[in-house]
């Protein structure tokens, strides 16, 4: 008998593909951090408020705590663990590190992860990235250390 | 004692761990891996107060994957513990609403969560009280203050300088609960091997935390280990063991199983600490000239049932402004709530939001700039104790901001406005004690000429592995990359917990002083030293050492919505020799967001009705978000201290959101002309002010 809490689907994860037999009630964090070992996407709410645990979904932004995996049956997700390509690191990564942008860190892969997301929403609209504009779209990242200007100085380096 | 010579010392070096941090190699309490793994959940109690009858677990139980449901009725007994907090599950009294009353082990975290739902928790409920007044008839005056203060202090004759004062200012501020919200939640993860336990816990030290959780279950201390390499933030709240981690460890012994015991952002806002609210009246007497002859600072506060917390609020109070008659006091009431904890700061924190609130209205009352108003009531000598100062700048502060600032061009008249916009700025001083705690570690040179330091410090997001590394490279005479210094771990030599913002002085100095024995041990033929600083910190000098700093606040408020815009944010501090420019701006700038957050947003909301912190998750506790930070700028002065420690150093960990909510709050009386007395300022005091 087929059990009714479990279901296979397949993601294809930092460019791997993965096939997986989840629990129904899964969100993709947990798979992510539990069944994966993939921790680099955080949990600091498991609501949806905190944008610690912000992933890529098919190429954009979201929230892998308010996801349940079984629902991104095919998709691809990216997660900060796929953004170096070997020791070298992603642009991004490499800003965050020169401008001193975290403090305990917990929250910065989603905060890298939300930037990648939000320059390709930005080029897409054709918007202008004033340091205004990237605090306002980078709002759902908190950052209780308080390291936002520090994250938007690396992130307008970024832009440029 | 050897002088260090400076090369990483002051020096912008990155942090050690950045590279982890950025690519999410960084492993955090419950990320380690530890082989086949269950699954804990906490359960809650829904009263304030009362007395647990039966719990009904049947239902939980009999969930897939759930291998068991702990309560009083069937936990292990602990040994008697000195934090009531963590006596977890060995009585069934409620003391407050959201104390633990159970837990639930399963296999997978679905389980866990779902089985814990169907937890029937049967109380008999009784009236509670969870309401903070100054006239509580219940309030009492604690022995002591923290982390060892006297709960009041009576200098002069207060009644009387008061009576004869040219000048006087009566006034009551209050602060609400504040929650510290570390973005990472308390979390354990806790494994028996035999009769040893190994706990990865996110917490502050990793020492202070492993004898509590040895005591409770009866164990040596060499039996237990508690690991916290990485730590996403603490504030305070990681400072202490929380009782997730001894419910992690009980769950782990009953299951057989290693258990991650995450708690919820929710839970945090009951079991996981808060800064108290606050009540406090102070009283100020001066001359017609400025010149403060009196002041009182009477505090209130709560704390829960089952513990004591008297939060320090008065102590900044004796410090800062030179007076004959000065008097403190601090009382408690024990209500149904949970038990109020550190969060950066305490006691400073809450306490420089009155006093330099009330300074602001005493210099507008005698129509002095505030500025020279805090100059001219400068202390030479420590204003209770009499004690000299080691070092105290708080006047080059207030003036190299004032410079930085603008201040020259204020226009003291209030309600300027652009457009719909009123615009006023304001100005508060901040004040920490530079503390020192002993602390032992041990440095080795490795066969590869590299050096090892160990040491059982922390780094919760303050940069202290960087800059411990900065200080052994400089006492070992090489560049940091030739240095690797380990934290995190109890079974390291014995530190102190960061916090009180003496992580880098405490731990610094060992740090210094052990690579300072293995260079001697290095003449002789040996490779490792050890260190203990105890004798050297209890041969100094019976001074004040305080750090000192000043905060200037710009704000817009909106005339007909009340939005506040913090538009520019100055902190200039004085706070011995920085270690780190980068790593110290970061955590300045961090202290001085959190203070805003302080004065504008953050509010945990009692309810009275039911005993509960309403607003628990980051949805309805609004911490500051990126688009609320337009502009911080942070300085320094320079200072040499040779009274402090080997490093110099004052600590910076705290001093940064001293002072921030009084600064913001003064700005938007200038602003507006209106004047909030109780945090957070809210916009429906503001609707309207333009008209
Ligand atoms: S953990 Fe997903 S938004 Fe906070
Ligand atoms: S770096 Fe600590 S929460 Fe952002």
């Amino acid at each position: 008998m087929v059990d009714p809490q479990r279901a296979a689907i397949t993601l294809a994860i930092n460019g791997a593909e993965q096939h997986l037999e989840v629990d129904t009630r899964a969100t993709l964090l947990d798979v992510l951090r539990e069944r994966l070992d993939l921790i680099g996407a955080k949990k600091g709410c498991d609501h949806g408020q905190c944008g610690s645990c912000t992933v890529l979904i098919d190429g954009r932004r979201a929230k892998s705590c308010l996801a349940l995996a079984v629902a991104l049956d095919g998709s691809s997700i990216t997660t900060v663990e796929g953004l170096a390509d070997g020791d070298e690191l992603h642009p991004l990564q490499a800003a965050f590190i020169d401008h001193d942008a975290f403090q305990c860190g917990y929250c910065t892969p989603g905060q890298i992860c939300s930037a990648i997301g939000m320059l390709e929403e930005a080029r897409a609209e054709g918007a202008e990235l004033t340091p205004e504009a990237i605090r306002e779209r980078m709002s759902g990242n908190i950052c209780r250390c308080g390291a936002y200007p520090n994250i938007v100085a690396a992130i307008a380096e970024v832009a440029e | 004692m050897a002088e260090v010579a400076t090369r990483a010392i002051g020096a912008p070096v990155r942090r050690i761990e950045g590279r982890a941090k950025v690519t999410g190699a960084a492993r955090y309490a419950v990320e380690h891996d530890p082989g086949e793994v269950a699954y804990g959940w906490i359960v809650q109690a829904q009263v304030a107060r009362g007395k647990i009858t039966d719990i009904d677990d049947a239902e939980a139980r009999s969930q897939p994957g759930v291998l068991h449901v702990l309560w009083h009725g069937n936990a292990p007994r602990l040994e008697e513990v000195s934090d009531a907090e963590l006596a977890v599950f060995q009585e069934p009294r409620v003391a407050y609403r959201g104390q633990i009353v159970a837990a639930v082990v399963a296999d997978n975290p679905e389980a866990a969560r779902e089985a814990a739902r169907l937890v029937r928790v049967k109380v008999h409920e009784e009236p509670h009280d969870v309401g903070l007044r100054a006239d509580h008839p219940h309030l009492y005056k604690p022995d002591k203050v923290n982390p060892s203060f006297p709960s009041d202090t009576d200098k002069g004759d207060v009644d009387a300088a008061l009576a004869r004062a040219e000048v006087t200012i009566d006034h009551t501020y209050s602060t609400p609960a504040y929650h510290n919200n570390a973005m990472e939640p308390h979390a354990t993860l806790a494994r028996w091997d035999g009769d040893r336990l190994t706990v990865y816990d996110s917490n502050q030290g990793a020492a202070a935390h492993r004898a509590p959780l040895a005591k409770a279950f009866g164990l040596e201390p060499e039996q237990v280990r508690v690991l916290a390499e990485h730590v996403g933030g603490g504030f305070g709240s990681k400072g202490t063991p929380r009782p997730q981690m001894i419910v992690a460890a009980m769950l782990a012994r009953i299951s057989g199983r290693a258990v991650k015991l995450p708690v919820t952002r929710q839970q945090m806002f009951a079991f996981t600490g808060y800064r108290t609210p606050t009540i406090q009246r102070m009283r100020l007497g001066a001359t017609g000239d400025g010149r403060i002859t009196a002041i009182e600072h009477r505090v209130f506060e709560q704390t829960s049932q089952i513990r004591e917390f008297a939060e320090q609020a008065a102590t900044p109070t004796r410090v800062m402004y030179a007076t004959d008659n000065l008097r403190t006091s601090h009382r408690l009431v024990r209500l149904d709530v949970p038990t109020p904890s550190w969060m950066r700061a305490p006691g400073e924190c809450p306490g420089m939001y009155a006093l330099e609130s009330a300074i602001d209205e005493l210099a507008l009352a005698v129509g002095i700039d505030p500025i020279e108003l805090r100059i001219r009531n400068d202390a030479d000598a420590e204003p209770d104790s009499g004690k000299p100062f080691s070092s105290r700048n708080l006047v080059a502060c207030l003036r190299e901001g004032a410079d930085r600032f603008g201040w020259a061009d204020r226009d003291p008249r209030q309600r300027q406005r652009d457009g719909r916009w009123f615009i006023g700025s304001g100005v508060a001083a901040s004040t920490y004690p530079a503390y020192q705690r002993d602390a032992e570690a041990t440095a080795r040179v490795q066969p590869d000429g590299s050096f090892r330091v160990g040491i059982a410090a922390a780094d919760i997001g303050t940069g202290a592995r960087t800059a411990l590394t900065q200080i052994a490279a400089d006492t070992l005479g090489v560049p940091v990359e030739r240095v690797r210094v380990d934290i995190g771990d109890s079974a390291l030599p014995r530190a102190g917990v960061a916090g009180g913002s003496m992580g880098t002085s405490s731990w610094g100095a060992a740090v210094a002083k052990a690579c300072e024995a293995l260079l001697a041990e290095m003449e002789r033929g040996g490779s490792e030293a050890h260190a203990d600083t105890k004798a050297e910190i209890e041969a100094k000098k019976d001074l004040a050492r305080h750090a000192f700093g000043a905060q200037f606040a710009e704000v817009r408020v909106d005339g007909e919505t009340g939005e506040i815009r913090v538009s520019r944010l100055l902190g200039v501090f004085a706070a011995g020799r920085i270690v780190n420019p980068v790593t110290a701006r970061s955590q300045f700038i961090g202290g001085m967001t959190m203070g805003m957050g302080m004065a504008l947003f953050e509010e945990s909301v009692m309810d009275r009705r039911y005993g509960d912190y309403l607003n628990h998750d980051l949805a309805q506790y609004h911490v500051p978000a990126n688009a609320d930070v337009a502009d911080i700028e942070v300085a320094w002065i320079e200072e040499d201290d040779p009274e402090l420690n080997r490093i110099g150093t004052k600590g910076i960990g705290e001093i940064g959101i001293v002072g921030t909510a009084a600064a913001i709050a003064n700005a938007v009386h200038h602003a507006t002309g209106l004047r909030f007395r109780a945090l957070p300022i809210h916009l429906d005091g503001l609707v309207g002010a333009g008209t």
